[in-house]
């Protein structure tokens, strides 16, 4: 191989390296650690002056205890759960929201269409964290949608939206509603409108049209959505810590409560381990939902 | 032997019928997109069995029409009548016709077998039936092997045929063909021309089939109907559109032609003219169809493969010009010759090359004699 190549193909690794496996290293070997009153709280701590000797009684020193502990207290095991619960109910919401949202922009006049997809990028413009916020403002007990619903008398007592899980899912599918849509508007985009044509040519109406044609031939798009949308709110912290309340259990929320209120790092390390190994089947899902795409297109 | 009526070979021509009704039947039919005009108070009809053409350059509203027919278009005036009923505010889904489209729009994400019977199961057809009308579809297109396939896994040759298929499935009244060996390579292309009239005169399908090849059209058509600008400029069979045509136009636009423009004067007793088109050549003697008045402005309208040429001057011909041969094009079979009048104005004469080509007699820079009979070549006035 010549040598420009090798150091074009470097290039990708040593960022997977920097960025990826030696922080994944680190929360890997932290994970295997006790916890302890020290500054950083866990020990074993790697001592290099020590030699040979010292190096092969700090590994003596890591074990999978932590990993014991997730699976004897049902705390863990019931976020994680109802993580996949919610990040699945959220990803559903998100695509019967975001395919209607994906299909106008598709049949839209094509002078419109660039405007279309402005208007769904540019909440990404201003910050999360202010975004969530304001979503605070909007659901509270007295907050904009309360006030509204009560002045028009279609309630008479305020809903109780914030701090449940129907605020995460408002939260999580505004959120991540641009992930839904532009992939899905990509696939409908690229739709030859005479196959619409030929369908009504061989006796479809227009919605016998949709189904046979335009539903299963928008599935990668929808599919490449769902994952964009369910990985990262699998995961996801913000927006359960802030719009939801004491009952939404998620393992985002766990998570930080085991850094930042028990300061335990080991099992708060073990916790983002099992996460990440939970996320690579959906990952890999979806890279070979991509790849087969891909191919289908050639 | 019998009588003498039954002797002769049926000839296919229900348009000289009046007692014959058509299929289709447009009554000025007008097509506005806002300002722009596609379609222009046409009439037109169609007969039951034929293979029609609709023959134009792009955007000359060939396409416009056939998507009225299949109903994907509505005309903005007139009435368009499919065996008698006005099928102007029927939906395309409840015609019965089928269309083949250009980009053959098969369903990717259906398979061979899967896209012929997609319109069958919306006709309600009992699942038995369908799957027998597949494989006998399948067996008409000879792509008995591949209704597994999916269309990405098959030739674009295959592909074409299974659109074809697909479209016959249903037994339509009536056929719509939008270009549909436009994306085949030349040899492919004749192939499957024999093949469509096959299948065409076989299912008995009227067939309407838009082209811009007129080598095309000519082939497979019945009739063709030759279009500019929205509107009819002629129609009819393909040896008339091309031995007579009606405007230069017509004539420009199917095969090969010399054009030569002049007046028309002093009339022969026999109806023959004479048209002074340049000062010192002499008049061109050709025969009008229908009479012309002196001092009308005319286009004489000639195909290169009725022009002869020769070395020796030729006697007591209509028509003799002198020339030098400017160009040659060889065509394999037949050679076209370039010839430069003294005047400038270029003549093109075609001969077979039935002889080997060393023993070719024209070469570049020649002087030739270019001849024809008078009534070689047709008199246009459009």
């Amino acid at each position: 191989m010549r040598p420009g190549r090798t150091l074009l193909i470097l290039v990708p690794y040593l960022w997977l390296l920097a960025l990826f496996l030696v922080p994944f290293g680190i929360v890997f070997k932290i994970s295997l650690s006790d916890t302890a009153l020290a500054i950083p709280p866990y020990l074993p701590t790697l001592d290099l002056s020590a030699g040979w000797s010292g190096f092969m009684e700090f590994l003596s020193e890591l074990d999978f205890e932590n990993y014991v502990f997730l699976t004897e207290d049902d705390l863990y095991l019931k976020a994680y759960l109802s993580s996949l619960s919610i990040a699945l109910f959220s990803t559903v919401l998100t695509l019967l929201v975001g395919f209607p949202i994906a299909y106008g922009m598709a049949n839209a006049p094509e002078h419109w269409r660039p405007a279309l997809m402005m208007l769904v990028i540019l909440p990404f413009w201003t910050s999360f964290l202010i975004r969530v916020y304001a979503w605070m403002g909007i659901l509270a007990n007295e907050g904009f949608l309360n006030q509204f619903l009560l002045w028009t008398g279609i309630i008479a007592e305020p809903l109780q939206i914030m701090n449940t899980n129907k605020a995460v899912y408002i939260g999580i599918v505004y959120t991540y509603l641009p992930f839904m849509v532009l992939p899905i508007y990509a696939t409908l985009e690229k739709l030859d409108g005479s196959l619409l044509e030929a369908a009504e040519d061989l006796g479809c109406g227009r919605t016998e049209a949709f189904w046979r044609v335009t539903f299963p031939l928008s599935r990668p798009g929808m599919v490449a959505g769902s994952f964009l949308v369910f990985i990262p709110a699998l995961g996801e912290f913000v927006i359960p810590s802030l719009l939801g309340g004491s009952s939404t259990l998620m393992i985002g929320k766990v998570l930080w409560e085991e850094f930042f209120s028990n300061r335990d790092w080991p099992v708060a390390s073990a916790v983002a381990v099992v996460l990440l190994l939970i996320l690579i089947i959906p990952i890999v899902l979806f890279q070979r939902n991509q790849q087969k795409q891909q191919e289908a297109e050639q | 032997m019998s009588d003498p009526v039954s002797a002769t070979p049926p000839v296919f021509a229900p348009w000289d019928d009046p007692s014959e009704t058509p299929l289709i039947h447009f009554q000025n039919v007008t097509k506005r997109f806002g300002d722009f005009t596609a379609i222009d108070d046409l009439t037109i009809d169609i007969y039951e069995k034929e293979f029609f053409a609709l023959l134009g350059p792009s955007g000359c509203g060939k396409t416009t029409l056939m998507r009225m027919l299949a109903g994907f278009e509505t005309p903005s005036e007139g009435v368009i009548n499919l065996a008698g009923k006005n099928i102007v505010s029927v939906p395309p889904n409840k015609r019965p016709v089928n269309m083949m489209f250009q980009s053959y729009a098969l369903f990717p994400h259906l398979t061979v077998a899967q896209n012929i019977a997609f319109g069958l199961e919306r006709s309600k057809m009992p699942k038995d039936k369908v799957g027998a009308r597949v494989d006998e579809m399948l067996k008409l297109v000879q792509l008995e092997k591949f209704g597994g396939r999916k269309p990405h896994q098959i030739s674009g040759g295959q592909r074409q045929r299974v659109a074809l298929a697909r479209s016959l499935a249903k037994a339509p009244k009536l056929l719509l063909l939008d270009e549909p060996l436009g994306a085949l390579d030349k040899k492919l292309r004749t192939e499957t021309q024999f093949e469509l009239m096959e299948i065409q005169e076989s299912t008995g399908t009227t067939f309407v089939i838009v082209t811009h090849d007129q080598e095309e059209a000519m082939t497979v058509a019945s009739r063709i109907a030759v279009m500019d600008h929205g509107r009819m400029v002629q129609v009819d069979t393909p040896d008339r559109i091309y031995e007579t045509p009606n405007s230069a136009y017509v004539a420009d636009f199917i095969g090969d032609v010399n054009l030569i423009e002049g007046n028309a004067a002093s009339h022969h007793k026999d109806g023959k003219i004479e048209i002074h088109w340049r000062e010192g050549e002499p008049p061109v003697v050709g025969t009008p169809m229908v009479p012309i008045e002196d001092g009308t402005r005319c286009t004489f309208a000639i195909r290169p493969e009725k022009v002869h040429i020769s070395k020796e001057h030729p006697e007591g011909k209509a028509n003799i010009l002198h020339g030098k041969i400017l160009d040659i094009a060889y065509l394999g079979n037949i050679s076209t010759y370039h010839v430069e009048l003294p005047n400038g104005h270029v003549v093109k004469a075609q001969r077979s090359n039935s002889l080997r080509i060393e023993r070719r007699k024209f070469t570049w820079e020649d002087e030739v004699w270019l001849w024809w009979t008078d009534t070689a070549g047709v008199v246009l006035t459009a």
